[in-house]
């Protein structure tokens, strides 16, 4: 980095900021800006999905039932303890305990692999039952019509959703092995901060997706 | 100054984690009772009490600078517009024998 002579954990920062305070709140908008870009992007898939939904409830309906909605639930909650491992990770950066923050930002991780573990069991199953989108969908247990359309949304929506979990466990390990080398400290500690706003939105999302994609058939 | 930040203490962090995991519990559980068309309302009701918990504290936002929560705001907003027009255009079409 240009800037690797600045000892942030000691409180220093660029020169073209007013103060630490200044160069970390500028830093987190920037993340909040880009969460924005996420929000809108995600929420585009969302449209699509509520606009099918009301052109074939009935397909949406049968197509939901065939997911399992357990292994949902399970995802949900691993999700919710990794969401919460990662604050941890913020928390004992801001108490100076760099041994818990890189513990919990690790068990985060490992979440994160559970959670991916689970998918891909799920995504296998129905790809070797013929449970695909568009026209690819050769599920032989199809009852209703048009149920293509909605693993269409399925797989778009849980696909981005799992590109964003593996990119977000890339940039877990990055800020864990920053935090292993005692780089941050309760002055400096704005990449953890913003690793954990983009993962906790990626939790967000799927709060959202559980319901719509595994509970529809239950509603 | 950095070290005025706001440290939100590991109990809240805990309480929260463990609200999340009843209402999913919640959720499931009233997923399973025939509300009829009022399931997708409880049901992203629910969603979106989680989700504030957590925006407000595992994201932060309870604390932070209006500037955040104005983007977050925005966001929603721009989403909303989005879903409305949209929306609304479909199931407002007159259609003749059409599945649109």
């Amino acid at each position: 980095m240009s800037t690797a002579n600045i000892s942030r954990k000691d409180g220093e920062y660029a020169h073209h900021f007013d103060s630490a305070e200044h160069e970390y709140e500028t830093s987190k908008h920037g993340v909040w800006s880009f969460l924005l870009t996420e929000i809108v992007m995600f929420g585009g898939l969302f449209v699509g999905y509520a606009i099918f939904y009301n052109m074939y409830p009935e397909a949406w309906e049968a197509s939901s039932k065939l997911l399992d909605w357990k292994m949902g639930a399970i995802n949900t909650v691993v999700l919710l303890i990794s969401s919460f491992t990662m604050a941890l990770g913020i928390y004992y950066s801001q108490q100076n305990d760099k041994k818990k923050a890189v513990l919990n930002l690790a068990i985060t991780l490992v979440c994160a692999c559970i959670f991916m573990v689970i998918k891909y069991f799920e995504y296998t199953h129905k790809i070797h039952e013929g449970i695909l989108p568009g026209k690819m969908f050769t599920y032989s247990g199809a009852e209703v019509e048009n149920m293509q359309f909605f693993f269409s949304f399925y797989f778009c929506m849980t696909g981005l959703h799992g590109l964003h979990v593996l990119i977000g466990m890339g940039l877990i390990v990055w800020v864990m092995i920053r935090a292993h080398r005692g780089e941050f400290g309760p002055k400096y500690y704005t990449p953890v901060e913003g690793v954990g706003l983009f993962w906790h939105l990626v939790d967000l999302i799927w709060i959202y997706l559980f319901p719509l994609l595994y509970l529809l058939g239950r509603f | 100054m950095s070290g005025d930040h706001h440290v939100i203490p590991f109990k809240t962090y805990l309480n929260i984690l463990l609200t999340l995991i009843a209402l999913t519990g919640v959720t499931v559980w009233i997923s399973g009772i025939d509300l009829g068309p009022f399931s997708m309302f409880v049901g992203m009701l629910v969603a979106t009490v989680k989700a504030s918990l957590v925006l407000a504290y595992f994201m932060h936002l309870k604390y932070d600078s209006n500037m955040n929560r104005v983007m977050f705001f925005a966001g929603v907003f721009f989403l909303l517009i989005m879903f409305i027009f949209s929306y609304g255009d479909i199931i407002t079409r007159v259609t003749h024998q059409s599945t649109l």
